[in-house]
């Protein structure tokens, strides 16, 4: 049989980039489909990651960092806020070229990269999965290989075209909404989260900063609680309130499974990378680095894969990730139950705990542990992290 | 079992193409690209998932069903030759 491709990876986010540039570094054959016109655009993000999150796969460059972080402020439902000390640094990042510049990486390994490719099904032959149908600028096009690499987001179908439950309980999909304001003054290294049921229930609300007086300001709250009020209410709100005179520069909606891992990510020559896959942090709903292991372990094993001649290989790679990340996110879900069950008095009264705690002891474990008092048994959840 | 009638519209003009809806829904009833959106009809059930999690308000429930509405073109995309 012949294969037009090893490998083709559907979506060019930053998953599905880093899981084409690892399946190329293999020695596979490899080619990135995306949907929409452009790399990197439009962004539905909160933009901000770790430093050491990001150096695992680049340099940090400036042209992709709008601020560098140092800081993080919770800000309580009564407007009380507490700031821990934190260790290392993060960006916030300009995404539109972050995840351009992953491309690029993929590209310099060999791979291709086609955009305006829009994947509408899986080509099937005898009953097995031999690629991909797709509209290349509106054109029908099907192409064939050996293994598919589903890296397509949230809204991920070709899980489901193979057989792959992937769809999100509305309880843990966080329904968000983004704006980019002008003319906002904060500090500019410091990331503000608001808690509470008046401002995000089952959710947070961000402010980070991106330079120059802009920020990113956006909402995610959980679809549950999104039934009564939508992202894009609450969001507005928020800003009428506290931003009134600040110019919206852009707008957007989006989405974050915040749940575990998908139960299945791998199914005969089909694996799931990224937001596809729920590889996200339960409890900050940050997806681009979890997204990018996830990729980075999927496209090696893609690789090894074809190099072997046997798909039974491709299981490894559910194995690496629970490994390597499934299981924290196990427990991470966990703690975002329980912390999603507190209530407004709840939420106060840790922050208010947190505030007697010494200004230079006050870390986030410091904030945990008040948090604990409120609900002991998330002492079992936090001790499974650090055991194991 | 084929619906009486979809209840599900999308407001045209006001979607972001975001996937919030796409992620939820049980039926993989919702064809979504760079610009297009459509519900396919033979799918759904009614289920309202989407409608919850839309975050801008784009996705609406009509008890009585959608036919009536002023702006509600059918659609049903099961082909690519639809787009």
């Amino acid at each position: 049989m012949k294969f037009d491709y090893d490998i083709i990876v559907v979506g060019a986010g930053p998953a599905g980039s880093t899981a084409a540039r690892y399946a190329a570094s293999g020695g596979a054959k490899v080619l990135m489909l995306e949907k929409d016109r452009d790399v990197g655009y439009p962004v539905r993000c909160g933009e901000a990651v770790s430093h050491e999150g990001v150096v695992q796969f680049i340099k940090p460059d400036p042209k992709w960092i709008a601020s560098t972080v140092t800081k993080f402020r919770l800000v309580a439902p009564n407007g009380k806020s507490v700031v821990p000390k934190l260790d290392g640094s993060g960006y916030v990042l300009e995404r539109r070229i972050f995840d351009y510049e992953l491309a690029k990486l993929a590209a310099n390994e060999g791979a291709e990269v086609i955009t305006k490719a829009y994947v509408y099904d899986l080509l099937r032959e005898d009953g097995k999965i031999v690629g991909v149908k797709t509209l290349i600028k509106d054109k029908q096009t099907e192409i064939r290989a050996k293994v598919i690499i589903a890296a397509d987001g949230v809204e991920s179908r070709v899980g489901k075209w193979a057989g792959i439950d992937t769809t999100c309980h509305i309880k843990d999909m966080e329904s968000c909404a983004q704006m980019t304001l002008s003319g906002i003054h904060m500090d500019e290294d410091i990331l503000e989260f608001y808690f509470g049921d008046n401002v995000s229930p089952g959710g947070y609300l961000w402010v980070f900063p991106k330079g120059n007086g802009t920020a990113n300001v956006g909402i995610g709250l959980s679809v549950e609680a999104a039934k009564k009020k939508s992202a894009i209410r609450f969001l507005q709100e928020f800003v009428d309130k506290k931003y009134p005179h600040a110019a919206m520069l852009t707008h957007i909606a989006g989405g974050v499974p915040c749940a575990k891992t998908n139960s299945e990510i791998v199914k005969g020559n089909v694996i799931l990378v990224g937001d596809a896959a729920h590889q996200v942090n339960p409890v900050s709903g940050g997806g681009i680095i979890s997204g990018m292991i996830g990729g980075m372990i999927g496209g090696q094993v893609a690789a090894e894969t074809v190099q072997r001649g046997d798909l039974m290989h491709l299981q490894e790679y559910a194995r690496q990730w629970q490994k390597r990340l499934g299981w924290r996110h196990e427990i991470f879900y966990n703690i975002k139950e329980a912390i999603s069950g507190f209530h407004d008095e709840t939420l106060n009264d840790i922050c208010n705990s947190a505030l007697q705690i010494p200004e230079e002891k006050r870390s986030l474990g410091g904030i945990f542990r008040a948090a604990l008092w409120n609900k002991p048994s998330l002492i079992l959840d936090v001790a499974k992290v650090f055991v194991s | 079992m084929p619906l009486p009638h979809l209840m599900i519209h999308i407001v045209p003009g006001k979607c972001d193409f975001c996937g919030c809806c796409v992620g939820v829904c049980p039926e993989d009833a919702i064809e979504l690209m760079e610009s297009k959106i459509a519900i396919i009809e033979d799918r759904c059930t009614n289920c309202r998932k989407c409608v919850w999690a839309c975050p801008w308000e784009v996705i609406e429930f009509h008890r009585e069903g959608v036919g009536h509405l002023p702006t509600h073109m059918p659609q049903m995309i099961n082909e690519p030759t639809a787009y």
